[in-house]
This record gives structure tokens, C-alpha cells and sequence, in this order.
């Protein structure tokens, strides 16, 4: 890959703390890592999002350094990192089943990363209890790790894993053992505690609400490529890519044309500015209303539609829409009571947002899932 | 729920089985132990004299020390061999692992007498081992203390109980996982402080069930020094042997066998303990 033209001297840009650029990885004939590049900056929270098999735990796992990138390099700092032994990395991990140390007690096991490198013994007690007390495991010192919850088991973990105050933790889906309460839980305290460090974290989930509530950006993972890098904010309302749209929140998708200055997706039509040419749009459930009696039209898509079921969820329901032309939309109103028969919707054109094709063509929407 | 005459039906073969072939010889051996041969003929008349004598010869000590430090020797010799060879195949062997594990237990199925008679070939003094070193002027005349010594039953010991060494340590590593050891590289230990602080006390409980079976084998074994061993290594199941044969002394043969079984069962015991102690799954 073109990583190879990169200069020996290169030295990550002044805001990024990590940087990874065109890494690839190869396992045989099976490459689940296309040149890859991604920047992390200090004290960020960025989330690698991702179906099982996107390869997130890969990119994870390249830079902790348990596998060597085919191509590409990262670094840290002006220290190259991808040609260094994991134990010669200053970053940490939080590893998905904990791998506590069975035959340690949990002193022994938050001390390691300071014994192996020969801290003296005062220290290490005093930066022990330090982190246990972080964790809020400060009674727990001599228990042994199979005594201990799976919370807590994870609260270890952490604390053994910031002992050696890395500005980097990389965590690799350390929620997904645990239950939904716990979960919820935990999700909160590891967002208190990363603000309260201030180190960055690299965080892998496949859960798009964990990521959602967690991150500072989420950076989309699909079949070893980024999707898309952004904000959760901006990735779910400006989604980039029909799979983004698709992977994070409920979407429509559109499919149409565009001429002489008008969309045309089936039975909808609107105004534009874009350039000629196939399209396809993403307009989320929520964008669109029952329609009240519009007088100004302009920038705004009326449609008429029989309502062909509605899914009450609380707070709001859920409506499908059968517009004609084989086009059905969805629709997320306020919880408002029974609907039946031809409605009037709307949606504000801008909140059409134009999505590309997604880049693998196995995996594009196919014919039925069209304009769903 | 099954009734109690189904479970008396299911219980009684092998509890018949250990009855007749184990606990009635040991009882038999047992009582043996106390009678003793007057005259050339047994006489079932209750005494503690082969006791007596047994702590009174220093033959016999003599050569139970010599299996004991026999058997300390194998032991050693296969846990040096045993544990690279399980580690290597466990963490470094890769796709070659499987095949190589066969290798390792092949000889299991090669029986024992086989590979007795193969090293006295190699051993002996116009053997494989002094052609080759005449051959290459290393030696002129045939090396004796090849065959026939301690040496050559530690040698053959050692061969045949390393894959009963290699076979638990093995299982134990392929027991760790695997995050574990990154767990520890990630924490910043290298390959040598990952091994000593995490890998081997995790083997420990393999490590102890290898060194067992290579200790409680080689102590009992009286066929390495029948074929390899010669005078000079005479060990202690060989005198039991001969008592049993030539000697016509039972009872004394019998004591002999009652105090290796009572070492035996307390060596077990122990590391039995000692096992449990290291596990911690």
C-alpha cells in the first residue's frame, strides 16, 4: 500500500495523539483491514463501531500490538509503534473477558504492570490503592478475581489496565459480558472516569447505542474499511453512506433521480440544487410528520400515504406508510392514538440528506430493501 | 428415579472387579507381610521380623535410596525434556502442532520391552552408539559404562516416561488462555517475566501430575535395570522380584512391596494436595 512512501521521520500531526495511516491486514488470503487511517486525539473518546467481522478488534489489536499490520504504520507521538513489542507500547488495554491473572489476588493483579517494570515497593502500594480507589474497589485488595462479579471483575481490569497511566486505553467490548442494567451502569462510569483522567480512550463495540452514548466520535467500521469518522451527532444526521444511515438509528432510504433541479424518488418529489444523476437519500422516521395544512411549500415534501401499520412504543409509534409504487416509508410520530386510512406527511428537504452508494458492492441494498 | 436393585446391579461388576484384583492381593500381600518361611516352607505364624529385618539391612536401604535417587533423576531428566517440548508445541508450533503432538505420543504405542531391547542395541559395547564413535576415531576402544550402570536405566527411563510428562504439562498451557499472556505483554512484561509470572505458576498443577507419574513409575520399574541396568543398578523392585522367585521369601517380599505401596499412596496424596493448591479453574 502507499504507506511505504511515508518518510522515516514522520511525526503524528500536533493534535493527534495516535495515529494510524493506511494500515492493512492480511490473515492468508482473507484481508480484513484495508489501508486504514485514523487519528486519535489526546483525551478523545472515539468509538470503532462495527458488525462482528468488520475488523475493529483487529485495528484494536494492531495497536496494542498482539498482530503486525501487513502494510501501513502508526504512531505515537514521533515514536513508531507498529514495529515495537506490545510490552514496549505505552498504551493499555481492557481486554473483552477481563484476563485477570486466576492466581493473583486483586492487589497482585492492579500491581503487575508496576512490578514487571521493577517500581519500588512503596510506590506501588500507594498507586495501588490509588486505582482500586478510582474503581471503587478499595475493599476488595486481597480477593481473588474468580470471587469476584463480573462488574467487579471489570472494575478490576480497569484499574489494572490505568496503572501505568498510558494516555492511551484501548477497550475491547468490556461491557459486552455484562447484563443490561450493569451495562447501563457501567457505560456511565466509564464516561465519568475517562472525563475525570482526561486519558483517550479507543473504544470497541458493536452495540450503536453504547457508541452513541459514549463517544466523542464514532469512527464506522465495514468489511475492514472506515464508513465513515464523525461525531455521533453528525454521523446520525449526516450520515455519509447508505450502510452508515442504515447501521445507526432507523432510516429511510430513497432511491431516485435527480433532473434539471428536481429529486425524483417514486412518488416524492423536491427541489434541489445537486447535479444530475442517479441518487439516493436518507430521511429519518422522526423527520417526517402527519401533515397539518402547509402554506408555504417551499423547501418542504408533502406526500399523501395509507397507513399500513402502526407499531405504539410509548413515548411514540411507529407508522409504515404505504405511499404507491411499491414505496413504503416509515414514520415515528408522537404517540397520538389509533390511525387509519390516506394520511398527508411531510418533510423538510434539507432533512433528505444524500447518501453514497455503499462502497462494497455485495453488500449494497438490494432491489427489495429499496426505499424502505 | 432408579430402584436399588438396578443400582446394586450397576455398582456390582466393578466393585467385584476391584475386589478380586486389587483389594484381595493386597490383603493377601498385606498378611504375607506378617507370616514368614521356616525351613523352605511358609508358616502363617503373625511376626514383625521382615520388618525388623528390613530396616536392619543396609542392602536394602542401600538400594532403595539408589531408586529413590534413580527415580529423582528421570524425573528431573523428563520434566527438562517434557516441559520445553509442551511449551514449545503449545505457544510456538503453529500449524506444525498437531502433527507434532502425534510424534511425541507415538511411542506410547511402541511397547515398552521394544524400546528396552532398542536401547540395549544402541548401548551395548559393539552397539550403534561405540560403532559410531569408532567410527569417528571420538573413541578407540568400546565404551563399557554405556550399558549396564545407572546411567543407561535413567537414559531408558527417561525416554519412556518423558511423553507421560510431556502429556500434562501440555494440557495444562493449552488450558491458559491465550488473553492472559497478552494481558501480561500488554501490562509490559516481556516474553521471560510473562513466562515466569504468569505461564509456569499456571502450569504448576501439569507440571506436579507429570513429575508424579515419572517419579512413582521409575520407582516401581525393575525392567530398565534387568535389561540396561547390570549389578551396579540393581533396583528395588528387582529385589522384590527375586524374593518373590529364586529367593522363595514371600513375607520379606511382601514387606518390601507394603512400603513402597505406602510411599507410593503418600507421594500421591501429597501432590494430589499440591495440584489442588496450584489450580485455579
Amino acid at each position: 500500500m502507499s504507506g511505504a512512501a511515508i518518510s522515516p521521520g514522520h511525526v503524528t500531526s500536533a493534535d493527534a495523539l495516535l495515529e494510524v495511516r493506511g494500515a492493512a491486514k492480511n490473515f492468508g488470503a482473507v484481508c480484513v483491514l484495508k489501508n486504514i487511517s485514523l487519528q486519535i486525539a489526546a483525551g478523545e473518546f472515539l468509538t470503532l463501531l462495527g458488525e462482528s467481522g468488520s475488523g475493529k478488534t483487529t485495528l484494536l489489536r494492531l495497536i496494542a500490538g498482539f498482530e503486525q499490520p501487513t502494510s501501513g504504520e502508526i504512531w505515537m507521538g514521533n515514536e513508531r509503534l507498529d514495529t515495537l513489542p506490545p510490552y514496549k507500547r505505552r498504551v493499555n488495554t481492557v481486554f473483552q473477558n477481563y484476563a485477570l491473572f486466576p492466581h493473583l489476588s486483586v492487589r497482585e493483579n492492579v500491581a503487575y504492570g508496576l512490578r514487571v517494570k521493577s517500581t519500588p515497593k512503596g510506590e506501588i502500594a500507594g498507586r495501588v490503592e490509588e486505582a482500586l480507589r478510582m474503581v471503587k474497589m478499595i475493599g476488595f485488595a486481597d480477593a481473588r478475581p474468580a470471587t469476584l462479579s463480573g462488574g467487579q471483575q471489570q472494575r478490576i481490569a480497569l484499574a489494572r489496565a490505568l496503572i501505568n497511566r498510558p494516555q492511551l486505553l484501548l477497550l475491547d467490548e468490556p461491557l459486552s459480558a455484562l447484563d443490561a442494567n450493569l451495562r447501563k451502569q457501567m457505560q456511565s462510569e466509564l464516561k465519568a472516569l475517562q472525563r475525570e483522567i482526561g486519558i483517550a480512550f479507543l473504544f470497541v463495540t458493536h452495540d450503536q447505542d453504547e457508541a452513541m452514548a459514549l463517544s466523542d466520535r464514532i469512527a464506522l467500521l465495514r468489511n475492514g474499511a472506515l464508513e465513515q469518522v464523525a461525531s455521533p451527532r453528525e454521523i446520525y444526521s449526516r450520515p455519509a453512506t447508505a450502510y452508515a444511515a442504515e447501521f445507526i438509528g432507523q432510516t429511510n432510504l430513497l432511491r431516485g433521480e435527480i433532473n434539471n433541479g428536481m429529486v425524483r424518488c417514486g412518488a416524492l418529489q423536491w427541489k434541489t440544487s445537486e447535479a444530475g444523476g442517479p441518487a439516493l437519500f436518507s430521511v429519518r422516521p422522526e423527520a417526517i410528520q402527519l401533515a397539518d395544512i402547509v402554506d408555504d411549500t417551499t423547501g418542504i415534501v408533502q406526500f399523501r400515504g395509507t397507513i399500513q401499520q402502526q407499531i405504539y412504543s410509548g413515548a411514540s409509534e411507529l407508522l409504515e406508510i404505504d405511499c404507491g409504487e411499491n414505496q413504503v416509508l416509515r414514520v415515528r410520530i408522537p404517540a397520538s392514538g389509533p390511525l387509519t386510512g390516506e394520511r398527508e406527511f411531510v418533510f423538510s428537504a434539507a432533512d433528505a440528506v444524500r447518501v453514497t452508494e455503499s462502497s462494497d458492492a455485495h453488500a449494497s441494498p438490494s432491489k427489495d430493501h429499496e426505499s424502505q | 428415579m432408579y430402584s436399588r436393585a438396578y443400582k446394586a446391579a450397576i455398582a456390582a461388576p466393578p466393585l467385584l472387579w476391584v475386589s478380586l484384583f486389587l483389594l484381595l492381593p493386597y490383603a493377601l500381600m498385606f498378611a504375607h507381610s506378617f507370616w514368614i518361611v521356616r525351613d523352605g516352607f511358609l508358616v502363617h505364624d503373625w511376626n514383625l521380623q521382615n520388618y525388623r529385618a528390613l530396616f536392619t539391612t543396609p542392602l536394602y536401604l542401600q538400594v532403595f535410596l539408589r531408586t529413590a535417587r534413580i527415580a529423582a533423576s528421570v524425573t528431573l531428566c523428563s520434566l527438562l525434556l517434557g516441559y520445553p517440548l509442551a511449551y514449545y508445541l503449545s505457544f510456538h508450533a503453529g500449524p506444525r502442532k498437531d502433527l507434532l503432538y502425534q510424534l511425541v505420543i507415538v511411542p506410547l504405542w511402541v511397547s515398552y520391552l521394544v524400546r528396552g531391547y532398542a536401547w540395549k542395541t544402541i548401548l551395548g559395547s559393539d552397539g550403534v552408539l561405540n560403532g559410531l564413535l569408532q567410527y569417528l576415531h571420538v573413541t578407540r576402544e568400546p565404551v563399557s559404562f554405556f550399558l549396564y550402570s545407572p546411567f543407561a536405566v535413567v537414559l531408558m527411563l527417561t525416554h519412556i516416561y518423558t511423553p507421560f510428562v510431556f502429556l500434562p504439562i501440555y494440557a495444562a498451557l493449552e488450558h491458559i488462555p491465550r488473553p492472559l499472556v497478552e494481558a501480561s505483554q500488554d501490562l509490559g512484561a516481556d516474553r521471560r517475566a510473562t513466562f515466569l509470572r504468569i505461564i509456569l505458576p499456571l502450569s504448576i498443577p501439569g507440571l506436579i501430575a507429570g513429575a508424579t507419574f515419572a517419579f512413582v513409575l521409575s520407582l516401581g520399574d525393575f525392567l530398565a535395570p534387568l535389561l540396561v541396568g547390570g549389578p551396579s543398578a540393581t533396583m528395588i523392585a528387582n529385589i522384590v522380584q527375586s524374593l518373590f522367585g529364586a529367593a522363595y521369601d514371600w513375607p520379606l517380599g511382601a514387606a518390601i512391596s507394603v512400603c513402597i505401596l505406602l510411599i507410593t499412596i503418600s507421594l500421591l496424596f501429597l501432590t494430589e494436595r499440591l495440584e489442588k493448591r496450584w489450580a485455579f479453574r
